[in-house]
């Protein structure tokens, strides 16, 4: 006969995620991206001072999944919105969520500039490279060769240009105090994730400056593959154009081990 | 032969699962397999291995799964 | 107490009556010719501890707009004809949402570039959108100097009464030039309406998420939008403002104008007075909601009506609506910036009476 064991939970849903299910597609990094700014939230005691922004893409809805105030933005002007709400309510935490085409084609202009102005906002950008909620249109994230409904035959260097590295070009700006890309492809990437979007929001507690956190972010559907494959295509693909790492970092904080 | 207990279990939420099997990807120990009969979303969820057969690991509540889990689908407990 | 009567730039008006209203937050960006705005804000706004930002963009300051509003900030922006087209998406998702705002446009000539003289072609784009879907925007239309100030008062309030964006049409003529204006008290902040709706962190209550789209199967938007034709009725009901002069029954044509063709009108009016010749001027300040019920009336009463307009012709619309067929229209319009002097309008309302088609023309209705 077995023994009777007492178990105690170790991981559950945090308070900053609602319980509702998410629209997101079956190993879409979304629902991993939500879930660890959530346990970030928490850790940090910031869910009933926060008031965030999402995309209009993909996470268009977070604000059913997301346990705290949140305000829609026209797409792509989430950071200018964040800079009005931030500045009304200096003392309350305030982040955006964005997708690729919100962060860096239509938002490219509100991005930087709030990024430059040093606004004390956090924002996780998800980079998938491609327009998921339409359906796979070329993002200015999609690599080269890869396939989208608008770059047919592949992302071509002289039709189409290059892809863009948002996250190294905010970095020259000196309102910016904290750049890494991370990727949710694994267990340990995911980890290394959280760690990076915890710093970022620390940054805004210690009103440093602007903080983003980028995040590689598997999108089976829209890349036609499984989501094991498409954990594999950022692991090994995504980061060749996108290398994982710290892209800036004048916090002065110590890396704690 | 005999099941040993393990010092970790998780609870799968059946329902919340989308069926991506990421979390049997993540697990070092083997400890979660596909359940073939679907959920009411059409999916084929990952079910935890209660039973260890010999020569297996036992789960030991590393949580590797329900932290790649998109779904929040995983509880994790560890043995007091 | 009101301050002291002061000389004042119309622009500068504009700002110093936003502040004493409650006005906090405002975010610009320069065009002229309304450049005037955001300078005397950016130091105004630091003096009561308020904030300004000089957005990158018209599109980023009407974001920031929402952003603070939606934060619970009495909040302001300005602009001039090309940025208020930038600001258009912007305006139909804080109508949406329900958030207040005020949002100033000193007209210059358009379309396209244009050109940085007064004009007034942006009735349209007020008054019919321009952004997109079903909503309307409450839209004063002030005459210069006292009124510029007294209905940016009003605009804070209606914004917050009815939870909508509300616009002030002014033009580059009106921004530019100083007038004698008495402003009234500073509005002390702990006195304005509270705001239960407002974002501000969950502390002590449920989340709350604001948002304009409505993708639900059961109709959401549909509701949502009845929801809101329902405010825009009763601000028509309540809020419609006009003013006019000289429109008893022995008037002979009445002038329809607003804002600075307004204010030439009157000068026309008094000229022809000399002249023996009655006209009457009714001058909507209220262009949405229009004063169309008051201008029938009107019509039925009077044998002529003579609308003036610095534009090629877009409030006379609603003159036609509101009149018919009931009384003889006229029109006369100058687009492109162009500002005529009094004498010049008095010889369209001449011109309308004779029916002689010298100046202006009959609108076949």
């Amino acid at each position: 006969m077995s023994e009777q064991m007492e178990y105690k939970k170790v991981f559950g849903r945090p308070e900053s995620l609602k319980p509702a299910p998410t629209h997101y597609c079956p190993g879409c990094g979304h629902s991993v991206a939500h879930r660890l700014v959530a346990e970030c939230l928490d850790e940090l005691g910031l869910r009933c001072k926060t008031i965030g922004v999402p995309p209009v893409g993909c996470a268009v809805l977070a604000y059913n999944y997301f346990n705290f105030d949140m305000v829609e933005a026209p797409h792509g002007r989430a950071l200018a919105v964040a800079t009005g709400v931030k500045r009304v309510h200096p003392d309350k935490f305030v982040l955006t969520y964005q997708g690729d085409g919100d962060l860096a084609a239509i938002g490219t202009a509100e991005t930087i500039h709030a990024a430059n102005r040093g606004e004390r906002i956090s924002t996780i950008f998800i980079n998938n490279a491609i327009y998921g909620m339409t359906g796979g249109q070329m993002a200015p994230t999609t690599v080269l060769g890869m396939n989208a409904t608008t770059a047919p035959g592949g992302r071509d260097p002289r039709l189409h240009g290059r892809p863009i590295d948002i996250s190294r070009m905010l970095a020259v700006s000196d309102g910016v105090v904290y750049v890494e890309r991370c990727s949710l492809s694994s267990f340990k990437e995911i980890r290394k994730a959280k760690k990076a979007i915890k710093k970022a929001f620390q940054c805004q507690l210690d009103d440093l400056g602007f903080s983003l956190v980028e995040l590689l972010s598997p999108c089976p559907t829209n890349w036609k593959m499984t989501p094991k494959a498409a954990w594999d295509w950022v692991a090994e693909e995504m980061v060749k154009t996108y290398p994982l790492g710290v892209i800036k970092d004048i916090t002065g904080y110590e890396d704690k081990k | 032969m005999a099941s040993k207990t393990q010092k970790g279990k998780i609870v799968i939420d059946r329902e919340r699962c989308k069926g991506c099997h990421l979390c049997i990807e993540a697990c070092p120990n083997n400890r979660i397999d596909v359940d073939v009969s679907l959920n009411s979303k059409g999916y084929s969820p990952a079910r935890f291995k209660e039973t260890i057969h010999s020569g297996e690991k036992g789960c030991t509540g590393c949580a590797q799964c329900a932290t790649v889990c998109p779904d929040v689908a995983i509880e994790v407990y560890r043995a007091k | 107490m009101p301050s002291e009567k002061m000389l004042m730039n119309g622009s500068h008006t504009v700002g110093e009556a936003a502040v004493r209203a409650g006005c906090r937050y405002y975010f610009g960006y320069p065009i002229t010719p309304q450049n005037e705005l955001p300078e005397y804000l950016s130091a105004r706004m630091l003096d009561v501890g308020g904030t300004f930002i000089q957005g990158e963009s018209e599109v980023a300051s009407i974001n920031m707009v929402l952003g603070a509003s939606v934060a619970g900030g009495r909040v302001m922006t300005s602009s001039s004809s090309p940025g208020i087209s930038l600001k258009q998406e912007g305006i139909s998702y804080m109508a949406g949402m329900e958030l207040p705002g005020v949002i100033i446009n000193m007209m210059r000539g358009g379309p396209g570039l244009g050109n940085i003289a007064p004009s007034a072609a942006d009735y349209f784009q007020a008054t019919r959108g321009g952004g997109h879907g079903d909503y309307r925007t409450p839209v004063l239309a002030p005459a210069g100097g006292q009124e510029l100030a007294d209905l940016t008062f009003v605009a804070f309030d209606l914004a917050d009464k009815y939870r909508n964006p509300v616009m002030i049409l002014g033009d580059g003529l009106m921004g530019q030039v100083m007038e004698p204006v008495v402003f009234p008290d500073f509005i002390d902040l702990k006195d304005l309406p509270k705001k239960d709706w407002i974002l501000d962190g969950c502390e002590g209550r449920e989340p709350r998420a604001i948002y304009s789209m409505l993708l639900g199967q059961q109709g959401e938007l549909y509701k949502h939008n009845l929801h809101l034709q329902e405010k825009y009725d009763r601000i028509t009901a309540e809020e419609v403002r006009w003013e006019t002069k000289r429109t008893d029954d022995a008037a002979e044509i009445v002038v329809v104008a607003y804002g600075t063709a307004a204010r030439i009108s009157e000068s026309a009016i008094e000229e022809l007075e000399a002249e023996g010749i009655r006209a009457g001027l009714f001058r909507p300040i209220t262009l949405w909601p229009f004063p169309l019920p008051a201008l029938r009336e009107l019509s039925k009463k009077v044998p002529k009506i003579a609308v003036f307009e610095l534009s090629m012709g877009q409030m006379v619309e609603d003159v036609i609506l509101s009149v018919g067929e009931r009384a003889e229209i006229y029109f006369h319009g100058l687009p492109g910036g162009i500002i005529p002097t009094p004498a010049q309008v008095a010889a369209f309302i001449r011109s309308a009476l004779k029916g002689d088609g010298t100046v202006g023309r009959r609108i076949d209705v």
